[in-house]
């Protein structure tokens, strides 16, 4: 007995000696920031200065602005539109991947061509898109020599299309890789159960697969959503500035060094994307999954 | 062809240039509970997935009640496969587990559920109908599987392995409880087994398969009695193989009368094996090889040999048993 004793105590002092470097780097570089974040938000502004304080103008200003409803509006539309692109994509990939490809070799290998557009960094990703998808890119002169249309559209490049394109080339990965690795996990013989049971191939996927598959869904919609509404550059980049998402709301701020207005608006964000991933994880048992 | 009777022609079944069932033939009448037993790898399981319908055949058929089902679906052969983990739905509580296949046919949810609860009182888990899976033990996890495979009424249960995933106690209990079940369903079971004591325990017809072929079909008695070749009566364990003029016989390890000093084979004590009701002896026969006798434990005990005892091995003409080649 005293001699578990004298085991333990240490042991739970180095459990916690273990879990500290994580939390130092955690509260140093995540919690302080925000911390940092929300009294900022609090603080006053003029044209050229800051000064501390507890003022909620900021968020009186904001809240009663009919642009931030408006840029809000359209962060959800694109969150939402990419969402329900990339889920479709991501789960028919996903289902190619773990339930046709039969051989293990040529599941990695075509997981691996997935990852293929992540060896160059988003911004080059993104900007590739712009000759393609031009008034006299690829597309249009392609379409143009087809004879499918006799004029450039116009909608292809700085249009809400083309910032949804990006956001879908850049984001379905995220999607197929949760979703992938839940339906891996998928006992093979429960398939077979439902087929013995009588089920299409169709009621198998609404009756089992997808049941079962959540999981991976809803990890895969949290990194969708919260990469979609928590971005400022493709918009930029792809709306040829036409468009905003809060992202855009924020950087001006910052660019007119407005800190106060910027934190405030990224608080009301970041409260608004824990809401969406708080309703998402009522979904499905997070921690059962890990 | 009597209705619930299969048939299996010529059955066959390739996969690139290994062949895994190779023309086997069999006819299993209604009612019978049926043992495929073998080694892993003889091609028992692929026999039963081609009965199932989960597997597609290669050339041959499959006949059930006078129906040539070959190429039918699984769902609509007559047969109902309950899987070697059980394959139960995670996801789905025990009575949506039961109702499943009947959900799939479009059936009313009370009217499913009212059938399926039938099936549950029938494998005694009713208080359980709302549990998931992952909450019962395996024994009760089977039989919520037996009740899935039941509410479709099928004509043939196949069983894969059903018993290897229990624990030893809870093994015997289930098995019995299989046949249990078997009895009062009237219904065929064909089970896959690697254990010579399942299919001694439970079958009427005993299925010996090696090699991708039938290697002996016939009761349970016939094919320990009787093992029609050296495989079967290695396999089935329980007897010597003695080489003689005529070809190998097989001779019973407990119709050996093992004494000291009388006429017959001698042979040096190699080891002692206590099982309870019975003793295990190891013999060194030399030239005719390594041997076993079963002695009763109240004979062995009266008069105990020790290791490297020198012992003469006896045994009637009758129990000696002719093996094919």
């Amino acid at each position: 007995m005293q001699a578990q004793l004298r085991k333990s105590l240490p042991q739970a002092a180095i459990a916690w000696f273990l879990a500290s470097p994580l939390t130092l780097v955690l509260a140093g570089f995540l919690v302080l920031p925000i911390v940092m974040i929300v009294i900022v938000s609090f603080w006053g502004a003029t044209e050229f200065s800051i000064y501390p304080a507890f003022l909620f103008d900021n968020y009186e200003f904001l809240l009663s602005s009919r642009v931030t409803y408006a840029v809000f509006l359209n962060t959800a539309k694109y969150a939402l539109v990419t969402w329900a692109i990339t889920l479709v994509l991501g789960f028919t990939v996903a289902y190619f991947l773990a339930f046709h490809v039969r051989s293990l070799t040529w599941q990695v290998a075509l997981f691996l061509l997935c990852t293929i557009p992540f060896w160059t960094s988003n911004i080059i990703r993104m900007i590739s898109w712009i000759p393609f998808l031009g008034r006299n890119g690829i597309a249009n002169s392609a379409l143009i020599s087809m004879g499918v249309i006799d004029e450039p559209l116009e909608w292809l490049l700085f249009s809400d299309f083309s910032v949804i394109l990006a956001f879908v080339h850049l984001y379905t990965l995220f999607m197929v890789v949760p979703i992938f690795n839940t339906m891996m996990r998928i006992d093979k013989s429960l398939i077979e159960a439902a087929y013995d049971n009588g089920a299409t191939g169709f009621q198998t996927l609404t009756n089992v697969i997808i049941p079962l598959t959540k999981p991976g869904i809803v990890i895969g919609s949290i990194f969708v959503v919260t990469l979609v509404m928590g971005d400022f550059i493709t918009v930029r980049f792809m709306s040829g500035s036409q468009s905003a998402n809060v992202g855009r709301l924020i950087s001006n701020d910052i660019a007119l060094l407005q800190y106060p207005s910027a934190a405030a608006t990224a608080v009301v964000l970041l409260i608004t994307v824990l809401i969406v991933i708080g309703i998402l994880l009522r979904f499905v048992d997070i921690r059962k999954e890990l | 062809m009597a209705t619930g009777d299969l048939e299996l022609a010529a059955l066959t079944k390739r996969y690139g240039d290994t062949t895994a069932v190779d023309a086997i033939d069999l006819k299993v009448p209604k009612g019978t509970y049926c043992c495929l037993l073998g080694p892993s790898g003889c091609g028992k399981s692929s026999t039963l997935r081609m009965i199932a319908g989960h597997e597609t055949v290669t050339s041959g058929d499959i006949v059930l009640s006078g129906q040539n089902i070959t190429d039918a679906p699984p769902a609509r052969r007559g047969t109902a496969m309950m899987f070697q983990n059980y394959a139960l739905f995670p996801h789905l509580s025990v009575i949506d587990n039961v109702a499943f296949s009947l959900k799939m046919k479009g059936v009313g949810k009370s009217e499913r559920r009212a059938r399926a609860g039938e099936l549950l009182e029938l494998v005694d888990m009713s208080a359980r109908a709302d549990r998931l899976p992952s909450q019962l033990s395996g024994g009760q996890q089977q039989r919520v599987a037996l009740a899935r495979a039941l509410v479709t009424d099928p004509q043939i249960l196949l069983l894969d392995e059903p018993l290897s995933a229990l624990d030893p106690f809870l093994r015997e209990r289930m098995r019995s409880e299989l046949k249990g079940f078997q009895r009062r369903l009237g219904i065929t079971f064909i089970h896959v087994t690697h254990s010579q004591d399942e299919a001694l325990a439970l079958a009427d017809l005993v299925i010996v398969m090696n090699d991708a072929t039938i290697q002996q079909a016939g009761t349970a008695r016939d094919v320990f009695d009787a093992p029609r070749n050296e495989f079967v009566a290695r396999f089935m364990g329980g007897h010597n193989i003695l080489q003689k003029d005529g070809g190998p016989v097989a001779v019973r390890a407990d119709r050996i009368a093992v004494g000291r000093g009388k006429a017959g084979l001698g042979a040096r004590l190699s080891g002692v094996e206590y099982l309870g009701t019975t003793v295990k002896l190891a013999l060194d026969a030399g030239a005719a090889g390594d041997l076993t006798a079963l002695v009763p434990d109240a004979a062995f005990f009266s008069d105990p040999l020790s290791l490297g005892d020198e012992v003469t091995l006896s045994w009637d003409a009758a129990d000696e048993h002719q093996l094919a080649g």
